[in-house]
């Protein structure tokens, strides 16, 4: 167990140095300036501008300052919002995407379970086909289409929820976590199904229904938690769409997340926050599914973790 | 009780024996591999019907830009934001071609004096949009293809390269998967397309820079099951060299979860071209594919909801029906489910 956490860990880091080198040297080749917003300036004032942001030195310097920097945590100063550091900038930004995603997980996990475990226990009924269908919908229809249609009904046409913004509390996040957890919802309402069908034909279920247990037992008590252990696999793919989704879905939403101030960072050129984003989102995700990973040895032991390939 | 003699006669005492031969007849004729997969995905009506409409998709993206005689790209300003108005179904109340104008009801085509029909009316710039919609499937479903094109064959040459030979050419690849597979593809698709022109190239480099990743750990794990298998030893034993024991042996073998995985991978791509899209990094106008028609609907989503209403059903109708075709082909040809 230790060498293999050891040996993720050595490879975390590999792969986010790999992230930092290559987000960096792909930013220089961008084209665009992040200082092409001050075209008003001469010679002289845009050698102190690129002095300012430490733009005038050799990209190999720029480099190892930029990785000195990172490693104490430093994502370096914006360049559009002029003095503002990317770790400012990001840190109030944090909160929605977090209640976002949160509340998405939450939510989705939840209903999908629920709809899941209706399907495995009344199997090729209506209720089955039905859940099944919202399953397919949920993970077939992109985000941003559905985001849409929501905000146009039940915002602009029936006026019930906030369209937009992040200034009415708890309110305004119903319809963007709904739009974000459609993808959760269906990941854990398809798995579950197939988890409880194969658990409910299992031997201990018969077992349980020979000593006499009620059906709500026997699906709650003895069928669900089995079925629930491999429902943590899929959690790192659902984090991973949480967080594509949370792009399109801030956008839609304006809502003043890192998602939206990733898609601004894009239009504006913004180099140190695009980079900044970028390793935040990789950091998340890569810690997630480590996470993830960890978990399910713990939990289910019969899950050998080995430090070979596998 | 008394038997009756007549009634039994001794014949009917004598053994009757199994032919040999007719024992070990097979009664049904032999189905293949193939022939069992397409018997148990026609019974999938999801699948079946899924089919049929992705095949009218498809069809309707190639006729669908020549049917009414408008082109896509050629701007009428006179006939901007005209909503669809469509010959027949107009006397039902719908697609008739009125629309809002401040608040009241009118029929735009009247006012504005136009006497063409546009099926599902126009944009901001007076271009067809039922044209444009299937101009732009028409890009979506070609970016699709070709990426998992390009998906599927570096991920089987990869996969099957480091499954094949194993040893320290396994070791190196599988390192290098080992960091990629880190990367969240998000990333990698955003950075790249950034760095690059924008245009249909760009964006199917992006899309498969990391998307052959997941078909080459497939495939990988295919070949080590089956490598180590008695009819590859005994077609080794028999002489048979690498490249005969891969075409002949192993690529069978592993065709289908290759394809199951395909079917999965064309509608992941659709939406992260319609993903790019959507934010604005994608196809750039005047070319339209589907998310830049979605993208362009949300905008006037307010106003004029049709803009945005068929490029989404489209979009929708695609991704369902390729993920039910991939359900019902994974049912179809995966043994492990087979009774």
């Amino acid at each position: 167990m230790v060498k293999y956490i050891g040996k993720r860990l050595v490879y975390m880091f590999l792969t986010m140095f790999l992230i930092a080198t290559a987000t960096f040297f792909l930013m220089q080749t961008l084209p665009g300036s992040p200082i092409a917003s001050y075209s008003k300036l001469n010679e002289s004032q845009r050698a102190i501008v690129e002095k300012k942001y430490g733009i005038d030195k050799p990209k190999p310097v720029q480099y190892a300052i930029y990785m000195k920097n990172l490693a104490k945590g430093d994502l370096g100063t914006s360049f559009v919002f002029k003095g503002k550091s990317v770790n400012d900038l990001l840190s109030t930004r944090l909160k929605p995407s977090m209640v976002l995603g949160a509340q998405a997980m939450v939510f989705g996990t939840l209903i999908g379970i629920l709809l899941g475990m209706l399907a495995a226990l009344r199997q090729n009924t209506f209720w089955d086909y039905g859940s099944t269908f919202l399953a397919i919908l949920g993970s077939s229809i992109p985000s941003f289409v559905f985001a849409s249609l929501l905000q146009y009904w039940v915002a602009s046409q029936w006026h019930l929820l906030p369209v937009g913004l992040w200034n009415d509390g708890w309110k305004s996040s119903i319809l963007p976590s709904i739009a974000l957890a459609m993808g959760p919802l269906a990941m854990a309402a398809r798995f579950i199904r197939t988890e409880m069908i194969e658990v409910l034909s299992s031997d201990y279920i018969t077992l349980a229904k020979a000593k006499g247990a009620n059906g709500f037992e026997i699906a709650f008590k003895h069928a669900f938690r089995n079925a629930l252990i491999p429902l943590i696999t899929v959690l790192g793919p659902v984090t991973a769409g949480l967080v594509t989704g949370s792009l399109v879905i801030e956008q839609i939403f304006a809502i003043p997340g890192i998602g939206e101030q990733f898609v601004s960072s894009i239009m504006t050129n913004d180099h140190a926050t695009i980079m900044g984003t970028t390793l935040l989102f990789s950091v998340f995700l890569i810690v997630v599914i480590f996470i993830v990973d960890i978990l399910y040895g713990i939990i289910d032991p019969r899950i050998r973790l080995s430090g070979g390939k596998g | 009780m008394q038997l009756d003699k007549q009634q039994l006669p001794p014949e009917k005492f004598e053994r009757v024996a199994i032919d040999n031969e007719s024992a070990e007849r097979i009664t049904k004729p032999s189905l293949s591999f193939w022939q069992d997969a397409w018997l148990r995905l026609r019974k999938n009506k999801a699948a079946v019907v899924s089919i049929f409409v992705l095949l009218l998709l498809i069809l309707m993206a190639f006729i669908g830009p020549h049917l009414n005689g408008h082109s896509g790209d050629h701007q009428e300003i006179r006939h901007a934001n005209l909503p669809p108005k469509i010959p027949g179904i107009e006397k039902l109340g719908i697609f008739d071609g009125v629309g809002n104008m401040g608040g009241q009801k009118v029929d735009l085509y009247e006012m504005k004096k136009v006497d063409e029909y546009y099926w599902f009316g126009t944009d901001g710039l007076g271009r067809d949009l039922f044209t444009r919609l299937w101009e732009g499937t028409q890009i979506s479903l070609f970016i699709a293809f070709v990426a998992s094109i390009i998906d599927l064959v570096i991920g089987v040459a990869y996969g099957g390269i480091s499954g094949y030979f194993g040893g320290r050419t396994d070791d190196i690849m599988q390192r290098i998967v080992e960091i990629l597979i880190g990367i969240p593809t998000l990333i990698v698709v955003i950075l790249m397309i950034l760095i690059m022109d924008p245009g249909i190239m760009a964006i199917i480099i992006a899309i498969s820079i990391t998307g052959w990743i997941g078909m080459s750990r497939i495939v990988r794990a295919q070949i080590l099951k089956y490598k180590s298998q008695e009819f590859v030893l005994a077609s080794r034993t028999l002489g048979a060299g690498d490249g005969r024991i891969i075409t002949k042996h192993l690529m069978p073998n592993i065709l289908g979860i290759v394809i199951i995985n395909t079917m999965f991978t064309i509608p992941g791509a659709i939406f992260f071209e319609a993903f790019l899209s959507f934010i604005g990094i994608g196809l750039q106008p005047p070319a339209a594919s589907l998310g830049t028609l979605i993208n362009d609907g949300y905008k006037v989503m307010e106003f004029q909801p049709y803009v945005l209403l068929f490029p989404s059903i489209v979009i929708s109708v695609l991704m369902i029906a390729f993920n039910l075709i991939g359900d019902g082909l994974r049912d179809a040809l995966d043994p492990k489910m087979k009774d």
